[in-house]
């Protein structure tokens, strides 16, 4: 095997941080492809571009995802990173594993790939990195008969993630993981073939504190949140209060809707006033629970800058119970994907399009109805549409109010 | 050797089976949990079983001995459970307290970095970089180590107001949607694409290189056969190269690094808010990247210097006020900083109301 000198990322070994260089070294010690993927790297680091060629068009027969063609420029030269494809592997809910099953992730890549891994990239997938094109059917044949599948690439359905949910956190809403799991396995199709004008994300957290930066990175975001009262155990306070925390500060003036007071004793919620933003059950987690009701808020369309300015998920639904097998969910998903195929032009995410064709087209398609809980604050300017049906209703309320004598505005 | 038979759209497997037992019983039956030291944490069930989590450091990018060392050290102490985080921690899950001494020894021993829970700093969200990306500007690997290397004491034990997030993102495109972080690096172009013309015609679609670019700066080149890019309208944002690979954006001395602050993703106390840009441009400096480093490393003190208890990075800022963060920091304002494209009308200041 070539032996490269690599001075500049060998000074990436150092220090406390686990280094990544060490990491390309270990896999490099019996593989070809990850050998070259170090010189190649070296290579980048002096000369200060990259040499990755846009991807290709591979992948398994089938599918029109899950495989990103990989090629370098300096094939001749890195006959190891010649092709070098990623393989995305959908992740299990919540990234739980057993070593039993992890090990045999490895066995398969070593025979076929560089033995380079990403745990995990970021939409969630395991991403293998380093593959040859004709390794992928194998690859493929390998992991799907021992019940691992492709996870998405491309303008499609890309693979959803959660975060850990009700597996080891008292905060979960709803089943975050049971949820994105049949979410996944009702979607396969749509996933595996693409057919959207570009890629469609779901993340789901199961509360506010949202663990998957669902709010700022999925067309759809599905966030846990409740409706009943904050349940106050006083005696739990009290602890708090004796182990330092000043509640007063800590607690109630740092209440966004300045619902909490304490009085050295005593604590005390105006429920009907929380908006559960979880900064006092996050931080007092003894002493508060949520009670009631639970399941989430639907909120679309967030996104990074490219190209028009990054989005923020806005919300559409701002209370839906989710329970198996959560039907409404999934039909309101499909007349989504609707409206966004009949209005979207390529490489359109759905903010975008929601954007242009306004919130209200949307709202009316998927049959949700105009709720305060919707936005930040009413329309500034007062252009704005009137349809004839919308002159007819207002007609009606008024000819009513002239029977009844009474006002309803 | 033949092949196994392949099966399609099977999906992942499903999570129940990877569950340890103590979560399986009390999945749902949470009660609370407790930070022990910055690397682990102990649940409890309303049964009153236990979970300890032990979190360590990863690089990300890990090779498969790596991962088996994982499950060597989780069959030793955890019955072979393990799982990763979103911010690509591993981490332990003990439900013997016995085994977590000896299994945080044994992580030491073994060269393993524990930490990343509550008021620090965790694992750095990144991109693929030179590693693995066609249009990366810049190495993200690199830069998370260069910086977590500096900051590691935030990692294993020093505290926070509250905790940090950092993010890097190798080119605009932010395919690991870093743009709500505490701090984020993105790594900028700065010099309008050069068209390789003759390979126009064969590999890009006309309409969709003009309609890919946001200041409409492209127009028909019809003597070439290819297009034209307006200078004073371009702002570097690679669109075009995305969908058109003869309009290469990558220049080695003048692609650089940007410096955004004072995103959040969680409701907590305010709203989610956007990362906004207070250092427009760095140099690209490999192996190392000092002055990010050192830039990164300053906002972080003075952020723990004078923030409240709690307050996040932005939270911080928006109580003092953006002038008091520059005039804080001493980072020197720019024209870059005024926004000129889609959230001009949000973010300009319509009051007298500011401080000097």
């Amino acid at each position: 095997m070539k032996k490269y000198n690599t001075p500049l990322i060998d000074d990436l070994e150092k220090g406390p941080w686990p280094s990544f260089v060490t990491e390309m070294k270990k896999a490099a010690k019996n593989n070809e492809m990850a050998n070259d993927a170090l010189g190649h790297l070296e290579k980048c680091y002096s000369t200060k571009v990259g040499y990755w060629k846009h991807g290709g068009i591979v992948g398994v027969l089938g599918y029109g995802g899950g495989v990103i063609g990989r090629y370098s420029e300096l094939g001749e030269e890195f006959p190891g990173v010649a092709h070098f494809h990623t393989v995305r592997l959908n992740q299990p809910s919540g990234f739980f594993y057993t070593s039993k099953a992890l090990k045999e992730i490895c066995d398969i890549w070593d025979k076929y790939g560089s033995g380079l891994t990403n745990m995990h990239g970021s939409t969630g997938d395991v991403v293998l990195l380093g593959c040859r094109t004709e390794s992928l059917e194998a690859v493929f044949a390998e992991y799907s008969s021992r019940g691992w599948d492709l996870g998405s690439s491309g303008s499609a359905l890309r693979t959803p993630s959660c975060c850990v949910g009700p597996a080891r956190c008292e905060w979960a809403n709803y089943d975050t993981l049971g949820l994105n799991y049949a979410l996944t396995q009702e979607f396969q199709d749509e996933m595996h073939r693409p057919s959207f004008s570009y890629k469609f994300k779901f993340k789901l957290s199961g509360c506010a504190c949202d663990c998957v930066a669902s709010l700022a990175r999925s067309d759809m975001s599905i966030i846990g949140t409740w409706k009943g009262n904050i349940v106050i155990d006083q005696a739990e306070v009290k602890n708090y209060a004796k182990n330092g925390m000043d509640i007063n500060a800590e607690i109630v003036n740092m209440c966004p809707t300045q619902c909490i007071s304490y009085d050295g004793k005593e604590m005390k919620i105006d429920n009907a006033e929380c908006n559960r933003c979880m900064h006092c059950i996050a931080k007092m987690t003894k002493a508060l629970k949520p009670s009631g009701e639970k399941g989430a808020t639907i909120c679309i369309g967030s996104k990074a800058p490219i190209v028009v300015g990054s989005l923020l998920s806005w919300v559409i639904v701002p209370f839906i119970k989710l329970e198996p097998p959560y039907t409404e969910l999934k039909d309101l998903i499909r007349k989504i994907w609707d409206w966004w195929d009949e209005n979207a032009k390529p490489r359109e995410r759905i903010g975008e399009v929601i954007e242009m064709k306004g919130m209200r087209s949307f709202l009316e398609y998927i049959g949700v109805p105009p709720m305060p809980q919707q936005i930040k604050e009413p329309r500034k300017d007062p252009f704005m549409f009137y349809t004839e049906d919308d002159i007819a209703s207002f007609k009606t309320k008024e000819a009513e109010e002239k029977k009844t004598g009474k006002y309803k505005f | 050797m033949a092949l196994p038979q392949r099966k399609t759209d099977i999906g992942p497997p499903n999570f129940e089976q990877f569950l340890p037992p103590v979560i399986k019983k009390n999945y749902g039956k949470w009660k609370y949990h407790e930070v022990l030291t910055p690397g682990t944490m102990v649940h409890v069930a309303e049964s009153g079983d236990k979970l300890w989590t032990v979190r360590v450091a990863s690089p990300r990018l890990i090779a498969t001995d790596t991962i088996r060392e994982h499950c060597d050290i989780a069959e030793k102490y955890c019955d072979g459970h393990l799982r990763y985080t979103t911010r690509n921690n591993v981490e332990f899950l003990v439900s013997d307290e016995s085994k977590l001494e000896p299994l945080k020894k044994d992580l030491t021993a073994r060269g393993f970095k524990m930490g990343g829970i509550g008021y620090g700093i965790s694992n750095i969200v990144h991109t693929q970089g030179w590693v693995h990306c066609h249009s990366a500007a810049t190495d993200a690997s690199g830069l998370v180590k260069s910086m977590m290397d500096e900051l590691y004491e935030y990692f294993e034990s020093k505290r926070l107001p509250n905790k940090l997030r950092l993010a890097v993102a190798c080119c605009v495109n932010m395919c690991g949607a870093v743009h709500c972080s505490d701090i984020a690096i993105v790594a900028v172009h700065t010099k309008i694409p050069t068209i390789a013309h003759a390979n126009f015609k064969n590999m890009c679609e006309l309409p969709t290189v003009i309609g890919s670019c946001p200041t409409r700066a492209i127009s028909p080149d019809t003597a070439q056969k290819s297009v034209k890019i307006n200078p004073e309208k371009c702002m570097f944002c690679g669109n075009c190269f995305t969908v058109c690979p003869p309009m290469s954006i990558k220049d080695p001395e003048r692609d650089g690094i940007a410096i955004v602050v004072g995103g959040k993703v969680s409701t907590l106390r305010t709203n989610p808010k956007f990362s906004k840009l207070v250092i427009p441009y760095i140099s690209n400096e490999p192996p190392r990247w000092p002055k990010v480093v050192a830039a990164v490393k300053h906002i972080v003190e003075v952020y723990a210097a004078n923030a409240r208890k709690h307050e996040r990075v932005g939270e911080w800022i928006e109580r003092v006020g953006w002038e008091r963060f520059f005039s804080l920091t001493g980072i020197d304002f720019t024209f870059h900083s005024i926004d000129d494209f889609t959230f001009m009308r949000d973010t300009l200041r319509t009051s007298p109301a500011f401080k000097w």
